[in-house]
């Protein structure tokens, strides 16, 4: 028994099973993520004036991570091209090239986790919060590099036009040395303390959440494109058709990853 | 004639089961029946796995009727079962004069536990496996003349992960604190803050059995669209197949947002997020959040699924309905275009009246007046198709046999169930009406006299092909006419009792509320509806005690039972009845090219009353 048009196409569709499969699986990731949309436009709408933090994330870094998915979404149709075009050896280079994007992507991903896990928040008790890097933790107290301060009622990263201006004022007549705007803080004066994680407020955890779910895809593409740049290759000596159309469906999931991102890149980095 | 000819051909393959394309290998059992790529038996795997599913959710309702029509009562046996199993979950029951112990009664939050399981299990372990991925599964690409499905090893993915799924709802039952008690929409913050590990089981449950159904429609669509025979076109497609495909889009479609809902109510859970939870939410359990989020939202992501689920319950149904009623009725079902055109119609206009669930939670009256109006606009479609199945039985020579008995209770059944629906979709009158008894009965209505029994049909019809064997017919028609008037004296009197105000996830059946115990109060609840209680629930166990000759006729039929005298045994046109039986591995002995219609009934001037696709008039 054999399934038809598992590596030629059906010839009224024009496509092979797999390629309709990808694209009827990519539907439904589209509802996955427009839920998750959704969810960000609704949550944004109804929080409270000031309660919706912008302008916390690294622009530079993020659009880094972006030029990285790009090029990699180019090398991701190289490679198939590549095999197209018979040129086993410029596969395995472009293939690689992605997985290594791939791999980029995630590191510079996790630096900016690690850079939210690592920012601490305080209420003081004279009603003032604080938010900065953890330098130090005693038994006693915390020491918070760059710390911004402001009235507790405002929301968690809240980032006046006001505070930004007068940091930069202060760094252009400050000698320029970071660990000077260092604070200590006793922890006898903390009411609440928190981090800058999901838990922190509902942008926090929209962030983690569609960040999270679209790195886990990134995570999965990557295995896969690794998987045929590696022992799944092989396919490529005896039945070289069919291993051009696992790779085309594979480039076609990545490209969707990829445009996740750009949507991503927006809402949550520049709006 | 030619068709004669090809029956011929047909029966001398009869005798050769084992003549099947892979007779080259015998792959064992454990390739055979749990690891099995071959579609067929995957969908027998669906169809025992969601039978049994259905017992347990059974099982659920029959402990809950008792705790409503005899509240506080000790339950005789299962009572001490239930005791051994859930522990303190159940409520020791004491005389009150001697202290003497009675037994076991379910206590509130088992009665809750149970409600949310029952609807959790009917809706998704139960009648959709059953009516989409069991019947699909089999019956799809046979008639569509293909080999197998398109990608059969992620068909049997999509079922052991729908088994997996399963089972770890089952699991909650046996943890401590009990399963899942926020009923089956488990709306946040309510089922966020009740401490219960029986919520996270039911999420990671959901997001696995939510992934295998996306396998599963990612599947079945391309099936269709990929492997239909030569000739096959797409308006020779019988209306099974139709009715699966578009079930298939709503599934891929609507379960993303529900596994989004379902995600987020996981960080809520887990991660301490506050994705449902608003500022000020004022629950002792919960002072740590953050807040800021909207429990509105939860109840928009589940009704996005909610409502297309509603016709993915009742689509499969509708099709094979059509299929049985064709066949036995001798005459093409009338209309083929206007069904085909109202299913898809039906399927897009389903993704836009999910917030017809949510009158009452404040989204705004605006809001309300466009899901009010598309709620009334999705009722056209379907009025089409049951009028469709109502005018093919015009002028037939009907042939009563158990599958058409079931098929024909469908359709007043599901009539009632759909017409009973028009006072809820209207924002109006749904503030009455709203979470009582009336919407209980509506629903069942249209799932269990409606979808439930077109599903029977579907086993009766389609057993012979399955086993080679008929199911007996006596007794199938001794479970017709027992379920018929059961399932009618159990869902009907909720009506009255839900018009009267009584309220659903009450475990005292509104006793508490009742004339009798609050002589003073306005608004109580009359005597008589209390008292319905008590006939509700023998109702139900009549019910369940009529499925007995049906559980006993499936399992005797198989090698008991008379045998099929042809491939054919109901002489219907379509291709999956062009095959040996049961269809070996492969299905087909040569592959069909398709010539005609899929209801070539009584054609004037054919030598029988019946032409199948793959043969000329």
């Amino acid at each position: 028994m054999e399934v038809p048009y598992t590596v030629e196409n059906r010839p009224d569709t024009g496509l092979y099973n797999a390629k309709v499969g990808i694209w009827l699986f990519l539907a439904s990731e589209v509802m996955l993520f427009g839920a998750l949309f959704s969810s960000y436009i609704l949550l944004r709408v109804g929080a409270l004036e000031g309660h919706w933090p912008t302008e916390l994330l690294n622009v530079p870094i993020g659009t880094v991570n972006t030029l990285v998915l790009i090029l990699s979404s180019v090398t991701v149709v190289m490679a198939w091209a590549s095999l197209k075009l018979n040129d086993f050896k410029k596969f395995k280079m472009y293939q690689a090239a992605t997985v290594i994007c791939a791999c980029m992507f995630v590191l510079i991903k996790s630096y900016e986790y690690r850079d939210k896990f690592t920012h601490h928040d305080v209420v003081l008790a004279d009603g003032m919060r604080v938010d900065g890097h953890l330098v130090e933790e005693t038994d006693e107290y915390i020491i918070l590099s760059h710390p911004v301060s402001y009235p507790a009622e405002k929301g968690i990263g809240y980032r006046p036009t006001a505070i930004k201006l007068a940091e930069e004022e202060a760094k252009a007549h400050g000698d320029g040395h970071h660990h000077a705007e260092d604070r200590k803080i006793m922890l006898s004066d903390i009411t609440k303390r928190t981090t800058w994680g999901p838990w922190a407020n509902t942008y926090f955890a929209i962030y983690f959440t569609l960040t999270g779910l679209h790195a886990l895809h990134v995570i999965a593409g990557a295995l896969v494109i690794a998987y045929y740049w590696g022992p799944g290759s092989k396919m490529w000596k005896t039945n070289p058709e069919q291993f051009t159309n696992r790779i085309e469906v594979s480039g076609l999931f990545w490209h969707f990853v990829d445009l996740v991102w750009i949507f991503l890149f927006p809402i949550l980095y520049l709006l | 004639m030619e068709s004669t000819e090809a029956k011929e051909v047909h029966d001398t393959h009869h005798d050769t089961d084992s003549h099947g394309a892979d007779h080259h290998h015998d792959p064992g059992f454990w390739r055979k029946y749990i690891f099995s790529t071959d579609h067929k038996i995957i969908g027998i795997q669906y169809g025992i796995t969601s039978l049994l599913f259905m017992l347990v959710g059974f099982f659920l309702i029959a402990a809950m009727r008792w705790s409503i029509a005899y509240p506080g009562q000790p339950m005789p046996v299962v009572g001490s079962i239930l005791h051994a199993i859930m522990g303190d979950m159940t409520s020791a029951v004491f005389d009150p004069e001697t202290k003497e112990l009675l037994g076991y009664a379910i206590s509130n939050d088992l009665y809750n536990a149970f409600g949310a399981m029952h609807g959790t299990i009917m809706v998704f372990l139960a009648v959709v496996p059953l009516a989409f991925a069991a019947f699909g599964n089999y019956v799809v690409p046979l008639q569509i003349g293909a080999v197998d499905m398109a990608f059969p090893r992620l068909n049997m993915a999509s079922y052991h992960l729908f088994l997996l799924g399963g089972l770890i709802m089952l699991a909650s039952f046996f943890i401590p604190g009990g399963p899942a008690q926020a009923g089956w929409t488990s709306y946040s913050p309510l089922a966020t803050s009740i401490q219960t590990d029986g919520q996270l089981y039911w999420l990671i449950a959901m997001v696995v059995i939510i992934t295998s159904s996306l396998l599963g429609a990612v599947n079945f669509i391309a099936t269709i669209i990929q492997l239909r025979a030569p000739g096959m076109t797409w308006m020779r497609l019988p209306f099974f197949c139709w009715a699966q495909f578009v079930t298939a889009f709503l599934l891929l479609l609507a379960f993303p947002p529900l596994e989004v809902g379902a995600l987020l109510q996981l960080m809520d859970k887990v991660a301490g997020t506050s994705f449902y939870l608003p500022t000020g939410l004022a629950i002792s359990s919960m002072k740590d959040i953050s807040g800021g989020g909207s429990p509105l939202l939860y109840q928009h992501l589940f009704w996005f699924l909610g409502h297309p689920e509603v016709y993915v319950l009742i689509l499969p149904a509708m099709g094979v309905v059509s299929e049985i009623i064709a066949n036995n009725t001798r005459k093409p079902v009338w209309g083929y275009r206007s069904l085909v055109y109202s299913t898809l119609v039906l399927g897009f206009l389903s993704f836009i009246v999910w917030a017809h669930h949510m009158y009452l939670t404040g989204m705004g009256t605006k809001i309300s007046t466009f899901f009010q109006t598309t709620t009334m606009i999705i009722s056209i479609p379907s009025v089409i198709i049951l009028t469709c199945l109502f005018i093919s039985l015009w002028g037939g020579s009907i042939r009563f046999n158990t599958p058409m008995l079931f098929a024909l209770a469908f359709l007043p059944m599901f009539g009632i169930g759909g017409l009973t629906g028009l006072p809820l979709g209207f924002s109006y009158s749904d503030i009455h009406l709203h979470d009582t008894y009336y919407v209980i009965g509506h629903f069942h209505y249209v799932v269990a006299p409606g979808t439930i029994f077109a599903l029977i049909a579907g086993i009766y019809f389609w057993y012979p092909k399955m086993t080679g064997r008929y199911m007996n017919e006596f007794w199938g028609k001794v479970h017709f006419w027992c379920s018929f008037v059961f399932m009618n004296l159990t869902f009907q009197p909720m009506f009255a009792q839900g018009m009267a105000g009584m309220l659903r996830r009450m475990s005292d059946g509104g006793v508490g509320y009742s004339v009798a115990n609050n002589p003073d109060a306005i608004g109580g609840l009359a005597d008589q509806f209390v008292k319905l209680n008590a006939n509700i629930t023998l109702a139900a166990y009549a019910l369940g005690l009529a499925q007995i000759p049906f559980i006993i006729n499936l399992f005797y039929s198989i090698s008991k039972g008379k045998k099929v005298e042809s491939d054919n045994p109901w002489q219907s046109t379509t291709l999956e009845w062009q095959t040996p039986t049961p269809p070996p591995h492969g299905n087909f002995t040569t592959p069909p090219t398709v010539v005609g219609g899929p209801y070539e009934y009584s054609v004037p001037g054919a030598a029988q009353d019946y032409i199948p696709q793959n043969q000329k008039a």
